[in-house]
């Protein structure tokens, strides 16, 4: 057909570069729309980390040695934070799901917009409704006695690992939703995997307090890793980690300890990203 | 001149399922073609090859003149597609639902929400269009979908069963609506299980089944192939069922076909139904047989079946099923009398 190269008026063609940003842009703000219209979603998911912080902050804590010089409360808030971005992240599994589920995932792959955007969009608005999130459990935490205590730069340096935190998982999230597809399913294999991950760390305990051969597992954990990295920004030296598990660059100084939180945001990142595009343009 | 929508040898296999066994297309520019079939059919898989969703196993497609495959992205900006669910985003408002679409289809912010609201009064959504898709009845939705899809004006249009789940109205009015994109000089595939509806709408149809294409033509064309009206009896008593069908062998144009356990018997007759009729009231009264009921119907998807196979869908599926060739789940055309 001789008319075949000219698209309709108004239209063009979808350049991966040229609209991979601003398609995903576009889903974004629909995601976001859409969270505005049900905000009771917001307030489960802050049930979740109440639920911890009332159970750890009130029913564990005399149980728990914390390192010197810091009450419970403020070792465990900034693992909670951690904690709560990543399971805020299965949001994004979920989404993924419920679109595929209403045949919208059909409508995007037909359009010409960039095979990015979908997973950019979610992401991103996941990222979004993070920071809400994480800024009302810091709310929660300042209501059982929590401060920052080291100053606005460390507070909003915590909140910006926190929220990199999530959105790794969020594309982690996003490969299991591609993979999983059923709403159902992706619920629970991102807690069966997120929860020995969550827990085997230095999130809500010190790694001191566990099984000596779980130990080297636990510090090793990203998770521990964040968590630890999360405090020291949040309080200060008083929370440096005594780890004894030897990595390559020490996790004892906050300059090793935010080395090794980028190392592994990076590293997750470069390999969750492109896979889980991938799983999107091969969907059928 | 090649048309708007070629396909040579398509096939697609879901495993040992065989969804579409070569397909072979030509829709010319600027025309309606239905795809006709019941479930299971392939309509949805071929729809699905066409807008770039799948992959197919062999063969080629192209539309506007682009390959499926190779110039999927090229191909994906010219046109339109409501799938057989309507995907409308339920937390949008119908206008936020199709200024979206507009915006990934990369019109500027301006001109997809200037296009969104004419298009909503062409539909006849302009009023609810502030409200959330979620309040919208079933056949809003519908709309609203096949709206969405219009909103970059693509040259070529699939519509993946259009008007299942609409009242007579609403399906009326998206009849007429389809009718004037025609008029506007688009292309568009619509699939669809009624053979009233490919009749109202298409210029040429083909009837699918097993993913082949069992027989091509227009409305008219493949009436006269299916034997156009049928007549139905139903007999008072089952037991002269054989006896009744034996009386009444050479009337219309094909064999009877004896449904035993509904009593009923089915002749395909061709455009001389009224003749048929008293022929066959006037041989069945000489042999004192008694009647329930007896009447002419325009044919159904199961005539056409009937005529095109030689056995009705479920007798086939059954072989089907026993052969382990294929799996599928029930079918049957809608029934609708004359
Ligand atoms: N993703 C899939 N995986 C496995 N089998 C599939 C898949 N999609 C379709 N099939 C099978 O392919 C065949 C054709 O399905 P298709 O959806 O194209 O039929 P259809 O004509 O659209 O039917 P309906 O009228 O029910 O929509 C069916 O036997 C179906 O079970
Ligand atoms: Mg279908």
């Amino acid at each position: 057909m001789s008319t075949a190269i000219s698209a309709p008026p108004g239209v063009r063609p979808g350049g991966r570069i040229r609209y991979g940003f601003s398609d995903g842009m576009v889903v974004m703000r629909r995601n976001l729309l859409q969270l505005s219209r049900i905000p009771t979603v917001l307030v489960f998911e802050l049930v979740q980390p109440i639920m911890f912080v009332l159970l750890f902050r009130f029913v564990f804590a005399g149980n728990i040695i914390t390192p010197p010089g810091m009450t419970y409360v403020m070792y465990l808030m900034p693992g909670i934070f951690t904690q709560n971005a990543i399971f805020g992240s299965t949001t994004t599994a979920i989404g993924l799901a419920e679109d595929m589920k209403k045949g919208l995932l059909d409508r995007f792959r037909s359009l010409p917009m960039a095979r990015s955007a979908v997973l950019v969009g979610r992401t991103t608005s996941d990222l979004a409704k993070n920071l809400i999130l994480v800024l009302l459990v810091i709310g929660v935490g300042y209501l059982v006695n929590f401060r920052f205590q080291n100053g606005l730069v460390g507070a909003v340096a915590m909140i910006l690992l926190v929220l990199a935190v999530g959105f790794v998982f969020s594309w982690i999230s996003a490969t299991v939703g591609l993979a999983i597809k059923e709403v159902e399913g992706v619920q629970a294999a991102m807690f069966t995997g997120i929860f020995p991950i969550v827990f085997i760390s230095s999130a809500l305990v010190p790694v001191q307090g566990m099984v000596s051969w779980i130990q080297p597992v636990a510090e090793r954990n990203p998770v521990t890793i964040w968590a630890n990295c999360a405090r020291v920004l949040a309080l200060g030296n008083v929370a440096l980690p005594t780890d004894r598990a030897t990595h390559t660059i020490p996790t004892t100084s906050l300059e090793g300890l935010l080395a090794w939180s980028a190392i592994w945001i990076l590293g997750l990142l470069i390999v969750f990203v492109p896979v889980s595009i991938r799983m999107y343009r091969k969907l059928t | 001149m090649a048309g708007a929508i070629v396909a040579e040898g398509l096939r697609k296999n879901f495993g040992s399922v065989e969804a579409l066994r070569g397909i072979d297309l030509d829709v010319a520019s600027g025309t309606v073609f239905g795809f006709l079939g019941p479930n299971g059919a392939g309509k949805t898989t071929a729809v699905r090859i066409f807008t770039t969703l799948l992959l197919p196993d062999g063969g080629r497609a192209e539309v506007v003149g682009l390959d499926v495959v190779r110039d999927a992205e090229a191909l994906r900006a010219r046109i339109g597609l409501a799938g057989q669910s309507a995907a409308v985003d339920e937390n949008l408002t119908g206008l936020e639902n199709i200024e979206m679409v507009g915006r990934l289809y990369h019109l500027p912010a301006a001109e997809a929400r200037r296009r969104a609201g004419e298009i909503l009064e062409r539909f006849g959504l302009a009023e609810a269009g502030d409200r959330q898709a979620k309040t919208y009845s079933g056949g809003m939705r519908r709309r609203l979908d096949v709206a969405a899809s219009l909103v970059a004006r693509p040259d070529v249009l699939f519509l993946d069963e259009p008007t299942t789940g609409l009242d007579p109205r609403s399906r009326i009015d998206l009849w007429a609506m389809i009718r004037e994109l025609v008029h506007e000089g688009k292309t568009i595939l619509l699939t669809t299980q009624y053979l009233e509806e490919a009749d109202n709408l298409a210029d040429r149809i083909a009837v699918v089944d097993l993913g082949t294409i069992i027989a091509e033509g227009t409305a008219d064309e493949l009436k006269d192939q299916i034997g156009g009206e049928v007549l139905e009896l139903h007999v008072k008593d089952p037991a002269q069922i054989s006896q009744v069908g034996q009386a009444l062998s050479g009337v219309g144009i094909g064999e009877p076909s004896i449904d035993q356990e509904a009593g009923k018997i089915r002749i395909p007759v061709g455009a001389d139904g009224p003749a048929a009729l008293l022929d066959s009231v006037r041989r069945i009264d000489d042999m004192k047989l008694a009647l329930e009921d007896i009447a002419l119907h325009r044919p159904t998807l199961d005539d056409v079946f009937l005529s095109l196979t030689g056995h009705a869908a479920e007798e086939e599926q059954e072989e089907q099923a026993s052969s382990g060739r294929r799996k599928r789940g029930r079918r049957q055309g809608q029934r609708r009398d004359a």
